[in-house]
């Protein structure tokens, strides 16, 4: 980076992090892509190869690739989104344990309102569970603030530090004050120390204790920190608040006393007692769960909170502002109309009759998807789909309505197995992506090859992590840096881990597609299906020209529009498609029993 | 008393370049030397389904969310969006809608509500200050389609206290030096609309 870098950016709360770790000295930087967390080692990739930074295979392997790094004495941050801190906490109860040399911050995001989310967990548990502490920063300078104060805080008292952020931090923008980069003054070299080390039990005893003596040097260093203060003004109330409710509540009641905890784990016990003293009325504003109002009650401490602040879905001010109506001593700031509606920024129900009855927007498969032909083959056939995270979760929504159940990376695979294991009486799918596969497909797999399963897996392979926004994973050939490397093939390790039917599709041809898809139900043996398109989004590439449907020929029997495809409209009694959007995968020519589907214009080149 | 904080939306449908928009007038805003929060939506919603950006400045700003009934514009970049988002936008505000219709799946497979075929009248009706606009036209005019969401924020412009200089210096920094002056042309006969 040149010297003349300016003082003062607009930053997103995930480049603010990317910033703070960078000029931290941060060295090792690792993740696996899931929002609202992604952006935190794509913005990381704009310093080139100050750090080294991987997408790793999942969440858990990321850590322990900076945990490695840690104890070799390198500065690391690792990135997740909250679900794939369940991925990793199997290496953080121990690292908790055995601690970091070089600093270490895990960066988890949460969803409050599960904006691209399948559950709205919150993450301060993991930091009570693993006795670290955890900073929660309520804007982008203090996304960067808190990222150089965590690697210190991780350094100084040797442990993992969980930095929180929530959707509306790591997605909003704000000015952030930036600096250079400094590195750490420390070698890089690994020093034995099997007693801390190596938690075999007689070590991992004495390491319990130390992570007791580090919890109460810990509060200690929270009282004191400045990224907890009051702000003392009316005393006749007193908020304390965490992360961005703190936002919420200083537009809301301008005129209240504030106690910002922006490292509220472990909990600052001497600041929240001075500042309940202080005031005659204490409220608690806190996303999620009602954990600091929980630990306030458990001081002795009488407050408001979830008697008023909703624990479900993500707040607002104008939410705030509705539940705080008529609570006694507060002053409401006039500039935020109160609103009884969720926060939830999409597809809510509009009020105004002039908005009543729009049809909904979700979400849908873009035109030209591959995933659109496994899911039209598997509207052949009556079987149950467990599908899981992805772009093709999609294909649970009618018109395609072909996927059954989710719940969590890599369970499409397993919950097929136990599915069929169980006696479902129909053939069992299960459906996965390709970074979904390497993520915790795997391991399923080789279950229903060890196990002797039946059912047939399909990894729809498109090449890219798509949902999240197109990373690299291990099946794309590039790194996160773009770097050429080995390009694992799903079919090579489907047959290493010891399945006997593997064969690879094409998803733009249905027909083929359907076939092999009927050969591996009707053996009633186990398979594994590679359906393999590359993302069209990703690629930006053209599949072929625009289709365009012959009036005189369609009989509008709609076997098209059950592709639900975006480019395909219904207007009247006619159905046409829009050019605009259509990319010529011609998959609704391919259905239209009537011929009537062709080319619009120019030439084609696909099949 | 809080000090007055501007707050502004662009809705539109996942994919239409929402995010572009709002760099502009972020950087607007912190060009004319004010403390900007914004907001944008990623991950699921943005394989096309309905999409908001929030962005909001003033001397001091707090929360990145724009309360309800307080938007001084909000401009659209699909037609029924607008009427989906409507409840951010202030009694009095600008709302520039683009004439952009994007059917839903969930309408153009005849599953649920029918795209309204009265669009333009519930906007009349529900908007007291409307600009309807054909921005792709118009960009295309300009012979870069991709344009129109510049056109729109050109005629949202007017309804804000930024001055030109503080856009077109935002515009020169958020796109590739290929496409500063398509860009700021765009704008400025976006700015020609509000009349």
């Amino acid at each position: 980076m040149s010297g003349s870098t300016p003082a003062r950016e607009l930053l997103s709360g995930n480049q603010a992090i990317a910033r703070g770790a960078w000029e931290a000295g941060v060295t090792v930087a690792t993740g696996y892509p899931g929002t609202p967390s992604t952006e935190i080692l794509e913005a990381a990739a704009r310093f080139g190869k100050d750090m080294y930074l991987e997408w790793s295979p999942n969440e858990k392997v990321a850590l322990e690739v900076a945990a490695g790094a840690s104890l070799a004495g390198a500065r690391c941050i690792v990135t997740m989104k909250h679900v794939g801190l369940n991925v990793a906490a199997d290496p953080l109860m121990t690292l908790s344990y055995t601690g970091t040399v070089g600093g270490l911050v895990i960066v988890v995001a949460d969803d409050p309102g599960m904006h691209s989310s399948q559950n709205e967990q919150d993450s301060r548990h993991f930091a009570r569970f693993a006795k670290v502490p955890m900073l929660e920063p309520a804007d982008s300078q203090e996304a960067r603030d808190f990222t150089v104060l965590g690697l210190e805080i991780s350094e100084k008292f040797r442990t993992p530090v969980l930095l929180r952020s929530t959707t509306r931090v790591s997605h909003s923008s704000s000015v952030v004050a930036i600096g250079s980069r400094r590195l750490p003054d420390r070698k890089i070299g690994f020093e034995k120390n099997i007693e801390r080390f190596v938690p075999v039990p007689a070590h991992a005893r004495g390491m319990r204790l130390r992570v007791e003596e580090r919890a109460a040097a810990l509060v200690a260093a929270a009282e004191a920190s400045p990224a907890n203060r009051i702000e003392w003004a009316d005393r006749g109330l007193g908020v304390i608040a965490e992360g961005v409710a703190y936002q919420y509540v200083k537009e809301v009641l301008p005129g209240a006393s504030v106690l910002k905890l922006g490292w509220a784990i472990p909990f600052p016990d001497g600041l929240i007692r001075s500042f309940a003293d202080g005031v005659r009325k204490v409220l608690v504003v806190e996303e999620l769960d009602g954990i600091l109002e929980e630990h306030v009650r458990s001081l002795g401490i009488a407050c408001e909170g979830r008697s008023r602040v909703p624990g479900m879905g993500e707040l607002s001010s104008s939410r705030l502002a509705a539940v705080l109506r008529d609570l006694p001593g507060a002053v409401l700031s006039a500039a935020v109309p109160p609103s009884e509606q969720p926060a939830a920024l999409v597809a809510q129900p509009p009020a105004p009759p002039e908005a009543a009855d729009l049809p909904a927007r979700p979400p849908v498969l873009c035109p030209s998807c591959p995933h659109r032909g496994i899911f039209h083959a598997l509207g052949k056939f009556d079987v149950v789909v467990t599908g899981d995270i992805g772009c093709y979760s999609l294909g649970a929504f009618a018109p395609l309505g072909r996927l059954d159940t989710i719940l969590c990376m890599g369970g499409g695979i397993s919950m097929a197995h136990g599915m069929a294991k169980a006696g479902e009486p129909r053939r069992v799918v299960g459906m996965v992506g390709d970074s979904t596969f390497f993520h915790s497909g795997i391991t399923g797999l080789l279950d229903i090859a060890y196990n002797r399963g039946n059912p047939v897996i399909i990894v729809v392979d498109n090449r890219t992590t798509a949902m999240t926004g197109h990373q690299e994973n291990p099946g794309t050939g590039r790194t996160l840096l773009g770097e050429d490397t080995v390009e694992a093939k799903i079919e090579d390790i489907a047959r290493a881990c010891g399945m006997k039917n593997v064969e690879v599709v094409n998803p733009y041809h249905l027909k083929p597609t359907t076939d092999t898809l009927r050969k591996a139900l009707d053996s009633g043996e186990g398979w594994l299906i590679v359906s393999r398109g590359a993302c069209p989004l990703a690629t930006r590439e053209r599949l072929g020209s625009p289709r365009k449907v012959g009036q005189e020929l369609c009989t509008v029997c709609k076997a098209c529009l059950k592709l639900g495809c975006p480019a395909i409209e219904l207007d009247g009694e006619r159905v046409r498609i829009n050019d605009l959007l259509c990319n010529g995968c011609s998959m609704c020519q391919q259905v239209c029993p009537s011929k009537a589907i062709g080319i619009a214009s120019g030439e084609c080149r696909d099949a | 008393m809080t000090p007055e904080v501007v707050s502004i939306v662009i809705v539109g449908v996942g994919g239409q370049g929402i995010l572009l928009g709002t760099q502009v007038a972020a950087r607007a805003a912190l060009a004319a030397g004010f403390d900007v929060k914004t907001n944008e939506v990623h991950g699921m919603a943005q394989r096309g389904g309905s999409v908001i950006a929030q962005i909001r400045w003033g001397a001091k700003v707090y929360s990145p969310l724009v309360p309800d009934g307080t938007a001084r514009a909000l401009a659209s970049l699909e037609r029924i969006e607008a009427l989906r988002f409507a409840r951010f936008l202030a009694p009095d505000g600008l709302a520039v809608v683009s004439t952009q219709a994007i059917v839903p799946v969930t309408a153009s497979s005849g599953r649920g509500p029918k795209y309204p075929v009265d669009a333009e009248e519930r906007l009349r009706r529900m908007f007291p200050r409307l600009l309807y606009v054909d921005a792709i036209s118009i960009a295309e005019k300009l012979c870069e389609p991709r344009t129109a969401n510049i056109v729109m924020l050109g005629a949202l412009s007017t309804a804000l206290p930024l001055a030109v200089e503080h856009w077109h210096e935002a515009i020169a920094s958020s796109v590739k030096p290929a496409f500063r002056e398509i860009n700021v042309k765009a704008f400025d006969e976006g700015r020609t609309l509000a009349g």
